[in-house]
């Protein structure tokens, strides 16, 4: 399994989670085919503690889903950052997991950008498989 | 009474790719119910093991969340369009 990030939208991924440090981040990833061209934020409404968890409304979903509509494009799945925590998805990240969506989490250790990965919920929803994660040339 | 269920993306591949469907079902209980029956792989995605929607899962009957409402009481009349909404959640704990 493989999802293929354009070197914008890795860019724009990563600016975004340094950019919301201390807080986690979140957007929408679109595109066609397992190639996403764009990184569309969203944000991040949890009342939970943005440090630590993040949130996407349903109306905020709706835009996100109508955004690719008009685009063209389809909704290939989500990201978010993890303020000074590894990129590996959480027990929260798991129970709260959509099927088929890509899940990209990057690691943002003290304002700096790290490691980022991709991972898709298994079928009976016990675990994440994690995917790799491809660069394509900008177009 | 049939009713249209639009359907979000990550759970069309469990509805044969439509993004909506047309179930039969006199309250969102029923109408839900009816839609697991028929595309039994929404079925884990939609409800925790204890039977319950999952938080994440928002139902909207039109405009309105069935939790303002009467929940999945809430009676369907012709021409009303429900939705599923996801909510995204989840974070590093």
């Amino acid at each position: 399994m493989a999802i293929t990030l354009t070197e914008a939208v890795e860019a724009a991924i990563r600016a975004h989670g340094r950019e919301t440090f201390p807080h986690e981040c979140c957007g929408a990833m679109l595109g066609k085919d397992g190639v996403v061209s764009e990184a569309f934020k969203l944000p991040n409404t949890t009342e939970e503690g943005p440090r630590r968890r993040f949130l996407v409304r349903p109306d905020d979903y709706r835009v996100a889903e109508k955004r690719a509509r008009e685009s063209g494009l389809d909704l290939l799945g989500f990201y978010h950052s993890h303020p000074d925590h590894p990129a590996r998805p959480s027990q929260y990240d798991l129970d709260h997991a959509w099927p088929f969506f890509s899940y990209v989490i990057v690691s943002v250790m003290a304002g700096e950008d790290k490691l980022l990965t991709s991972w898709r919920l298994k079928d009976d929803r016990s675990a994440f498989d994690e995917e790799s994660v491809e660069a394509a040339s900008s177009k | 009474m049939a009713t249209k269920i639009l359907i979000p993306t990550p759970l069309r591949p469990f509805t044969d790719k439509l993004d909506a469907v047309d179930i039969d079902g006199a309250t969102i209980g029923e109408l839900l119910q009816n839609l697991t029956t028929q595309y039994g792989g929404l079925t884990q995605h939609l409800y925790s093991a204890d039977g319950k929607l999952r938080s994440f899962v928002n139902i909207y009957v039109n405009d309105d969340d069935i939790r303002y409402l009467q929940k999945e009481q809430t009676p369907l009349k012709a021409g009303d369009t429900v939705s599923i909404i996801p909510s995204v959640a989840g974070g590093a704990q």
